[in-house]
Formats: C-alpha cells, structure tokens, sequence
C-alpha cells in the first residue's frame, strides 16, 4: 500500500511533464492540423537551457537561495525556448502553408533531426547530471502508513498545476485565446472577420513552447541528468498521452498526459521478470491501439473530413 | 516585428531587419551555444564553458544572410512567360536520358577498375565502406521510395523491416544452417509479412497519424529485440553469422574456398567483389520491379492515391489494398537488404536499427526527390558517400568553424543571389573554401604563418564531421520541403499543383513515363 500510494505519486510527477508536452502538441494540431515532431526535441532543447540557466545562476554567480533560482530559470526557460519555437514555426512550417500533404510533417521531421543533432554538436553526447534539488522527503503519517514526498515532487505538481491555470485562463478568457479558437474551428472565416491568423499561430507556437519549456525545467529538477536524445521518448509518450486525451483537446492532454505518467510508472512495478523493461513498447502500443480503434482519443471529437 | 519584403524602406530597413535577425539569433545563441557544459575533470560536476566568439559568428552569419535574402526578395521580379511543362528539354533531356545508362556502367566497372588500378590491397576499402555501403543505401532509399515516393505514405519505422530480414537471415543460418540464397528469400517474404500484419490495421489511417504509429512499431520490434535476450542475443547481438557463399564455396582461404576451386590465389577482394555485385543486382531489381510496377495499373493507383486519396476512393480504387501493396512490397526490399546487411557485416545488433538510421533513409528519399529514381540514388551517393569522404579527408577537420568556412558561405550566398546560378556559385565559394585551407596548411606548414595569430580566427575543433550528418540532413530536408518539395530531378510535377494554367505536353500524359 506504501509503495502503491509512492508510485502513484511518482506516476503524477512523471505525468504533469507529459501532459505539459502534449498541450504543445495539441494546440498546434489543433490549430493547423499538424503533428509538430519537432516539439520533443523542442523540450530536449528547453531542458538544456534550464540547465545552463541553473549552472550560471548556481556556479558562475553563486545564488544560492534555490526557490528564487528556480523561478528565474523558469521564466528565462519559457522565455527563450518561446524564442526558438517562434523562428521554427516562422522558418521551418509557414512557408509550407498550402504545400503538399506530407510537406510540413517531414519538414518537421527533419526539424527534430536537426534540433537533436544540434544539441548534440554544441552540448557534447554525454549525460548530463546535476545535483539533485529539492531531495529532502516530506514525511505524511496517514493512518499506519507512513509515505515519503520529495519537495521537487511537490514543486513539479504545484508549478504545473498553476501554469496550467494560467494557461487557460488565457485560452478560455482573452481575446488571444478567442481568436486562437476561432482560428481552430475555420482559419478561413477567422481571417474573414479580422483574426490575424498568422499572428495567432505564432502565438500558440510560443505557448506550446513555453509549456515545454516548464516541462523541461521540471524534468532537470527532477532527474537531475540532460541528454540530446532526451527529446525522441519523451516526445513520442507526450504525443501518445495527446491522442490518448483526444488529439486537439486541452483537458484531454493533461488527463492523457496523467494517465501515460501513471502507466508507465506502474507497469515498471510488475513484478514479472522481464517485463518492467518492456514500459516503452506499452506506451507505443497504446500510441497503436488508441489510433486505430479509438482515434478520436477520450476527449477529442470526432474528426468530419471535409471534401 | 514583420519580416515581409522591405523593398519600400530601402537600405535603412533591410539594415534594420538584418540587426533584428542577428539579435534574434543572439536570442537563440544564448545559452546553448554561449556556454557548453562540460563535466570537471576533478570531481565530475558540470561547469561552463563561456564561447562568445562563436555566438559572434553566428550573428554575422544571420545578418548577411539576411541582408542578402532582402537584396534578392527587392530584385524585380523577371517576368517569366509560363512556361509549358512538358518533357525535359535540351541539356536536361540528354542528361537524363544519359545518365541511367552510364550511371550503370560505371556502376559495373567501378569495383574492377579500382582494382587494377589500386591493386587489391588498395581498392579494398572503396569498395567495401564506398561501394557496398552506398549501394545498401540505395537500395534501401530504392525500397522507401516505393512507399513514400510513389504511394505516399509516411514510413517513419521503416529500418524495422530492415531489421526483420537482417535478424531472419542470422537467426535461420546459425539455427538451421541454411545458405544465404535460400534465407534471402524467406527474409523477403517474412519483412512484407511483418509490413501486412504491422500495415493492415495501421494504413485506414490520414497521412500523418500513420507516420507516427509506424514510428511506434519501429521502436516496438527494436525494444523487443534488446529485451529479449533469449531470441535476439539482446544488446550484445547476434556474431559469427555465416558468410556469403558462391555455389556453396566459401571466401576464405580453405579447401573449399573460391579461389582453391578456381586455382587462384587466396585474396580477401574476391569476396568483396563478390558481395558488391550481389547487392549491386539486388539494388538494381528493386529499381527494375518499381520501374515496371509503375507502369502497371497498381503504380498509377499508388500515384494516383499519392496525390489525392479521396478522388482515388471516388474511382473504386480500394486505397486499402493499394496501400498494403505499397507497404508490402517496400518491406520486402527492406528485408532483403537487411539479409545482405546481415551477411556482410557477420554481426547484427539493435544499435544499427534506430530512428536514427529511418530518418537518414526518409532524408536520402526526401533529398533525391520523391518518386525519382536516380534522385535518391544520387542522394543516397552524396550522402553516404559523400560523408565517408570528409572523414577521410584530413584537412576537412581544419575547415569547420573556422574564418573561410564563412567567407565562402558569404560568397555562395552573394554569388548565388545576385546571378541566381546556384551551382556556378557554389562552384566558386567551394573552390574559394579548398584553395584557401591548402594555402593555409601549406603557410602554417612552412612557418609562414604563425599559429597563435591564426587560433584567434579558427576555432580549431578537431572533430569529426560525420557528427554533423544528421545536423545537415535535418537541415536538408527542411529546406528541400521549401525550396524543391518536389525534389530536385523529379520531373513527375502533378498538374494540380500548379497555380496557373498550364499547356501539358503530350510526352507527359503518354503511359508511364517518368
């Protein structure tokens, strides 16, 4: 029971980071139907900017108060991984507005390439680690059972429980999300009564990424090691907790996200011999399963081609 | 901030736009390029590494680029007749039609040629790391061409079905001892196998979403063959696999060997010569079954379905079947070089069957031109070939990163703009870039130059260059899906996508060319 309600609470930490992922995915499919394969490697990139941002404010300059550290890598994290998404969407997926079916998805294929070959160029193939943060455990007596929580676990679901928030807030009540909406049931019409839909896109572009750039923050807090190949697994599991949640649906990436979180951690608890290193294989088969016989996911629509 | 064309601002805002750029990438620049992390020597933790220079040199690089993007954008436009599309004409035409033919020549006489010239110590590794290597490319670019080139389907997990024929082929010949001819078939057959169970319920879905699954069971059979040890020999492989026989003699110095039966001296040529003819006639059928299959009503159903899926379903075509044919077939080439991989290499292991390895064969096919035969040949020679050469080279690890690798950047980039001859150009910034690093090598050699002054300029990275394969392909494909989404040699342009009216020549419409 201890280590049920433990892994339960590990499943959540793991899950809020998929499901910060997958609301990047989400929107930008949402809004022009394509699967942005680079936002893995998009959050690869975060976690090594949150990385640096921690090891200048820590090492180079000495900071030494921890929360405050935090919440300045945050924002330069959102900050400038918003910046790499912008110029990504502006040079990479744009110009193939109107294209030929396949265009921006290998275009964002090789853009997944180039980001993680990138990384691995500038950054150096090996792992990684920092010291771990936020380690100490919070001890809950609850009845007989006495469960450990790690602050940086607590942090990761608090943070992400906010920024969630704020972020629809910000869908469901601005202007901004307004238009990012009308844009979404028909760019067409949203342009006909004055939606700047270039500009709308770009913006969730940045939204995406400055999710994922939580995310990343939160995945350095909490496994305390950055590697360029972080983006492939991740991102796939992100994209399978989108299309698990129904694929264009906010609150259907987060449950998606939770739910992937909560799968993976559990299925590494079965005690069968060689079948906790199989926990990759079931978040692609449920990637398989849901698109063939549930691809409108637990929240989605179902999608109407139009002709 | 708008980047549309400035023309109307003239000099000042192209300047303007051009800082914005260079401050953008400033942006970008910081921190991943600004600071590398590296772990302490002494107790292992991470400190950073402090790089400005660099940054500096990427933000002159965005500034003229973009400058020059202005220049070329603000260059009235050449009113350009529209032109009627029809078969290649003139130059075109001639290298088209030559092309294949010498292509195949030389192809054929590569491997002997080389070994009188080099004798066979010499030419062993041309033939063996160039030669076969490249040709497994393109057989493989060959293969998914198929599915993505011709039916338009994204394969993203297509080194899956590579790996099936490579672990059929070593899995049958040390299990039950059977020759390599009889296992390349059963490879075949058991890769399209595993394509119709993986395709049939996986193709009834749009475009992208089966990018993704196939994708999945890339990664599916890979996991598996890591975890399951007991099957796959797991992360350590499969060694010792049986090599390639000739009417059941071996290559080796032995009774029954090759050159023992035709009384001719042991030499570890002949069984590369041997190997490179074998995947150079594997390589070829494949081109000659897609050649003739898109001739036939199943071909132009893929073309047709490639283009428009709806219309296709309109005119009874059962896109199901077509597409399952497509997958199959592709899987079965796929299983067929993993047989001959299997073979050659005498060791398989899951590290050579990554997305990595998927990406770099969708890169060769996106590369060549969707749909064009000689494109992804071409594309897979470059790439692959292309590559194994910097490594070789030994001045290319003094060229990166440093002063002429901008300047003919720049050049190619002006060049290339202001006379729109993109090959002209990069002719000229490539000869600028060799010419200027052998007299750099040649001055520092004989003292001329002083090293100290010339590190302030350089960064002196000994590296490989193969690191920047992926970096280049990822880029490549980008750029090729803005500038060429069609490829560069394909001559397969579909009317539809044409925004103006168009007379099509009659060459076009006739059956089955391309």
């Amino acid at each position: 029971m201890d280590n049920f309600i433990q892994q339960l609470i590990n499943g959540l930490t793991l899950g809020s980071i998929y499901g910060l992922i997958a609301i990047g995915y989400t929107m930008v499919f949402g809004i022009i139907g394509m699967i942005n394969f680079a936002h893995g490697d998009l959050f690869m990139l975060s976690e090594f900017i949150a990385l640096i941002v921690l090891l200048l404010l820590t090492k180079t300059l000495g900071f030494g108060y921890l929360p405050v550290a935090l919440f300045i890598v945050l924002i330069a994290g959102m900050s400038l991984t918003s910046v790499w998404n912008w110029t990504i969407e502006r040079l990479a997926y744009r110009p193939l507005r109107g294209s030929f079916r396949l265009a921006p998805l290998i275009s964002a294929i090789g853009m997944s390439t180039f980001l993680s070959n990138f990384a691995q160029v500038v950054q150096g193939p090996r792992n990684k680690p920092i010291a771990p943060m936020f380690a100490e455990h919070l001890y809950i007596k609850f009845g007989t059972h006495n469960i450990a929580i790690q602050y940086r676990q607590i942090v990761i679901v608090v943070v992400t429980v906010v920024l969630l928030g704020v972020f629809w807030w910000l869908v469901q009540r601005t202007n901004l999300g307004r238009a990012q909406r009308a844009c979404e049931q028909d760019r067409k019409m949203a342009a006909l009564i004055g939606v700047d839909v270039d500009r709308t896109i770009s913006i969730t572009f940045i939204i995406g990424a400055a999710l994922a750039a939580v995310a990343g923050s939160m995945y350095v807090l909490q496994y305390g090691v950055v590697n360029f190949s972080d983006g492939f697994l991740p991102g796939v599991k992100a994209f399978t907790a989108a299309v698990l949640g129904g694929i264009g649906s906010l609150p259907g990436a987060v449950l998606g996200g939770l739910l992937i979180g909560l799968i993976e951690t559990f299925w590494q608890m079965i005690p069968t011999e060689g079948v906790p290193e199989y926990k990759d294989v079931a978040a692609f088969s449920i990637l398989a399963i849901v698109l063939i016989f549930m691809p409108s996911g637990i929240l989605g629509r179902p999608e109407i081609e139009k002709v | 901030m708008s980047i549309a064309p400035s023309d109307s601002k003239g000099a000042g805002g192209a300047l303007k736009e051009a800082s914005i750029a260079a401050l953008l990438t400033l942006a970008l620049c910081t921190p991943v390029i600004m600071f590398r992390t590296e772990s302490d020597p002494n107790d292992g933790t991470l400190k950073l590494l402090f790089r400005p220079i660099l940054v500096l040199v990427f933000m002159a690089l965005a500034f003229v680029g973009r400058l020059a993007v202005l220049a070329y954008k603000a260059q009235p436009a050449k009113a350009k007749a529209a032109p009627a599309v029809g078969a290649p004409s003139g130059l075109r035409a001639f290298f088209s039609n030559v092309i294949g033919p010498v292509g195949l020549i030389f192809l054929l006489v590569y491997p002997v040629a080389l070994v009188l010239w080099l004798g066979p110590g010499g030419s062993l590794k041309w033939i063996d790391s160039y030669g076969i290597q490249i040709l497994i490319y393109v057989m493989l670019g060959w293969g998914l061409n198929i599915v993505v080139g011709l039916a338009g389907l994204l394969d993203l997990g297509y080194v899956a079905f590579y790996a099936v024929g490579a672990y059929s082929y070593s899995l049958l010949a040390i299990n039950f001892g059977l020759s390599f001819w009889i296992c390349l078939p059963i490879a075949g057959i058991l890769a399209a196998c595993w394509g119709m169970i993986l395709g049939f319920p996986v193709l009834r879905l749009r475009g992208d979403y089966l990018a993704i699954v196939t994708l999945a069971f890339g990664e599916i059979i890979r996991t598996i063959l890591v975890n399951w040890t007991a099957f796959s020999g797991g992360t350590n492989g499969i060694d010792s696999i049986p090599k390639i026989t000739f009417f059941g003699l071996v290559f080796a110095d032995a009774d029954n060997g090759f050159d023992n039966y035709f009384h001719m001296d042991y030499s570890p040529i002949h069984g590369k010569l041997y190997l490179y003819y074998v995947i150079l006639a594997l390589a070829l059928i494949t081109n000659l079954v897609t050649l003739r299959l898109r001739r036939l009503p199943i071909g132009r159903a893929w073309e047709a379905l490639r283009e428009d899926e709806i219309a296709c379903r309109s005119l009874g075509i059962n896109t199901t079947n077509t597409k399952l044919t497509a997958f199959a077939l592709g899987a079965f080439f796929a299983g067929l070089a993993g047989s001959f991989f299997a073979v050659r290499q005498g060791f398989v292991s899951p590290e050579s069957f990554t997305f990595n390895e998927s990406a770099t064969i969708l890169a060769i096919v996106v590369l060549g031109g969707m749909g064009s035969q000689i494109g992804v040949a071409l594309a897979a020679v470059a790439l692959i070939g292309g590559f194994e050469i910097l490594r070789e080279l030994s001045f290319v690890h003094w060229l990166w990163f440093d002063l002429e690798l901008i300047a003919a950047l720049v050049i190619f980039m002006g060049l290339g703009l202001l006379t729109r001859k993109l090959l002209l150009s990069a002719f000229v910034a490539v000869a600028m870039l060799v010419g200027a690093s052998l007299a750099t090598m040649y001055g520092l050699k004989s003292g001329l130059l002083a090293e100290s002054l010339w590190g302030v300029f350089r960064y002196q990275l000994d590296i490989d260059p193969t690191q920047y394969r992926g970096l280049i392909f990822g880029l490549g494909m980008v750029v090729m899906m803005i500038v060429r989404p069609r490829g560069f040699v394909s001559t397969r342009a579909p009317s539809i996508f044409l925004v103006r009216r168009t007379a099509v020549s009659g060459d076009l419409v006739g059956e089955g060319h391309g």
